[in-house]
């Protein structure tokens, strides 16, 4: 081999060295421009984690036992206590065998993984049979165990709630009944030195918000307030973002509600063994109502105002408190609302297409929510500020605004590209297994039901319980706490109002009443 | 027929361009963290689009899928650049490139999700590239300039 050889034969490497150089410097360049201002930031504005825990307990007794019990074991009733860790052996079972076959089915792994944060269930009331039964057997199965290998007791079953909240071994109450039972539920427990979990929306009518308000902060108990979000990585994160005034000023919010199921839009499956026997009809309706069995009206009680709160309880509440929880907005000073039932014509008065103004002058901030529960296309949650833009979900993109003063060096100098995102920050939650129904999907896209912690992918709602828990042990506050829950269900129950007087619903905030 | 001398400096600079396309859409995909094929193959239309749509439906598959075009594209382009196994990846880079104009032929009446960046009927840029792979396959350069002429048969072309 000459050297004319040796020279041809290597005449195409320093071209593979020259592409290679070339990439190395391109790829350096899209990191700087891209993530060089998030490190920046981040070393300007120290993003420091909010603990509503101590670090350390001040008392002894921080790992006793919390003995809890369950008011309803419908849909929520059993997703909460999945998420506390008490999963009915046979659904376990079956989650078991769907691992073993796909392998990229994690429901199993996920409960045997998950944290146990040492309560126990001592009692459950469900006003339907079945449900209760099978809720005693859940509740019991602390060890995790599938059917085959369970062999624990079934917890105790109540027929009132009122007996199963003054059981002495009971210390705590999950309420996730229908709307119009939490407030006579959360006043009996309180009364009695219970601490209270309930779902939202917090109450039924805005006379018992100031009621329950009022009792729970005589007593002292722990009351927390179902709106799981507040655990999401990403709120926490957007919050902290938000406070460091990286929006400029944010004078419009749009949230949404999307959704385009029977189940969401809570046209849910009625069991066909459902008969006046086993559904404690007369103990569901409160005194003084009388209307007849019905069991659609049992079932399916979000759609109608006699007992929920429509979609200004159910889904709205889940957009203002992620706002509120990011924003710290309050109570509105004013709100108009708009909408009507314009496509499940199946009997129910609640609409299904639901639009709320919030004024907030003193923010000079308008929040714009909308709702259709017949078209589930995908409406960012928007953060519109003045600097830039945040779209808001399981994850937050930030768009910078062309002419912003604030990031107009960091424009010039080409590091932030308008039409890209400059922030673009995500937690993971791109990994979720095995999402089973359009409304898991919805709730997942909306950063409602996982996020990461500690670099796993963790229910939000076992994190909301767990949070609860430890403040019971180490008399904490928990994140959505009475004063959060009041301003919750006011804005839900101006909203309602205002659709349904078909006025402008305004709040007097000094007399803290609507006018 | 002889091939005139800046016939074959055309052709080997053909080759090492190839290469380079090859090479950089296989480390594109390396560098970009998730990417996956699974949006490709749920686009795919046309008469052979059942069988992208087959493998977009197992997540086995679509794996295979990603690592085939991520370590096809880099390793066909590699070994077109230096010119070494100049054959074998000229028939590897055409099959790839047929399964891209399969999946996505430019047929009358389909238009597809992704966009595209020219206007094409029947004839695209990948069917462009697969004849010129071809037309490389016929006519070898590796042994003319490429890694090959120092490790086999040095001797066959030094005059």
């Amino acid at each position: 081999m000459n050297r004319r050889d040796t020279l041809k034969g290597l005449a195409a490497i320093p071209i593979l060295g020259t592409y290679l150089i070339s990439v190395y410097a391109k790829e350096k360049e899209r990191e700087r421009s891209f993530f060089d201002f998030l490190k920046d930031f981040e070393k300007d504005h120290p993003l420091i984690e909010k603990k509503i825990i101590p670090e350390k307990s001040t008392s002894g007794a921080s790992n006793k036992v919390i003995r809890l019990g369950l008011i309803g074991y419908g849909i929520r009733g059993t997703q909460l206590a999945k998420s506390a860790g008490f999963v009915y052996p046979e659904k376990l079972e079956e989650f078991k065998l769907a691992a073993e076959k796909d392998k990229g089915d994690k429901r199993y792994e996920t409960i045997m993984q998950q944290e146990d944060i040492n309560i126990v269930f001592n009692g459950i009331c469900d006003l339907y049979e079945p449900y209760s039964e099978k809720g005693s057997i859940a509740l019991a199965n602390k060890d995790r165990k599938t059917k085959s290998e369970f062999k624990g007791q079934p917890v105790k079953r109540f027929v009132t709630y009122k007996d199963l909240i003054n059981s002495p071994d009971i210390d705590a109450v999950i309420i996730a009944t229908p709307d119009f039972w939490h407030a006579p539920m959360i006043i009996e427990a309180a009364k009695a030195g219970k601490h209270v979990y309930c779902e939202k929306c917090m109450t039924h009518t805005l006379d018992e918000v100031y009621d329950v308000r009022k009792v729970v902060k005589e007593t002292g108990i722990v009351f927390q307030l179902g709106h799981q979000n507040r655990q999401s990585a990403s709120y926490i994160k957007a919050d902290q973002l938000v406070d460091n005034d990286v929006l400029g000023h944010v004078s419009l919010i749009e949230t949404s509600t999307n959704r385009n199921s029977p189940n969401g839009a809570w046209v849910y499956d009625i069991p066909k063994e459902a008969t006046e026997e086993n559904v404690d009809w007369k103990q569901f309706l409160k005194p003084g109502m009388n209307q007849p069995f019905s069991k659609e009206h049992f079932f399916r009680w979000r759609c109608w105002w006699d007992y929920g709160t429509g979609l200004s309880g159910d889904m709205l509440t889940h957009e203002f408190d992620c706002m509120n929880q990011v924003m710290k907005l309050g109570i509105p000073e004013k709100v108009t609302a708009s909408g009507g039932i314009y496509y499940w014509k199946d009997g129910r008065n609640v609409p299904d297409v639901f639009n709320v103004l919030m004024e907030y002058p003193k923010r000079d901030l308008t929040l714009m929510y909308s709702a259709s529960l017949s078209s589930s296309r995908e409406r960012k949650r928007l953060l519109m500020g003045n600097d830039a833009v945040m779209e808001l979900g399981g994850d937050i993109v930030m768009y910078v605004e062309p002419g912003s003063k604030r990031y107009a060096k960091l424009v010039e100098s080409g590091k932030i590209k308008p039409e890209l995102p400059f922030v673009n920050w995500q937690p993971g939650s791109s990994q979720i297994d095995a999402m089973t129904s359009a409304t898991q999907k919805y709730f997942a896209s909306r950063g409602l039901l996982y996020t990461m912690q500690n670099g796993k992918l963790t229910d939000t709602t076992f994190l909301h319980i767990k949070e609860w828990v430890d403040c019971i042990r180490y008399k904490a506050t928990p994140s959505c706490n009475i004063d959060q829950g009041f301003q919750e269900a006011v804005t839900a129950h101006m909203s309602e109002i205002a659709y349904r007087e078909n006025r402008i619903v305004k709040w007097d905030a000094e007399k803290e009443v609507i006018i | 027929m002889e091939l005139k001398k800046s016939s074959i400096n055309i052709l080997i600079v053909l080759r090492i361009l190839i290469g380079w396309h090859f090479l950089h859409e296989g480390v594109s995909k390396i560098l970009k963290p998730g990417w996956t094929c699974l949006g490709y193959l749920v686009d795919s239309q046309g008469p052979f689009s059942f069988i992208f749509h087959a493998i977009a439906k197992s997540t086995a598959m679509v794996n295979i899928a990603d690592w085939m075009n991520v370590v096809g594209l880099t390793a066909i382009g590699l070994l077109l650049i230096i010119g070494l196994f100049e054959r074998p990846a000229l028939i590897g880079g055409a099959i790839l490139l047929a399964f891209y104009f399969l999946s996505h032929p430019p047929l009358i009446g389909i238009s597809y999700a992704m966009p595209s960046e020219g206007n094409y009927m029947f004839v695209d840029k990948n069917l462009i590239e697969l004849v010129l792979m071809i037309l490389l396959y016929t006519i070898p350069t590796s042994h003319i300039v490429g890694l090959q002429r120092i490790i086999c048969s040095p001797k066959a072309e030094t005059k």
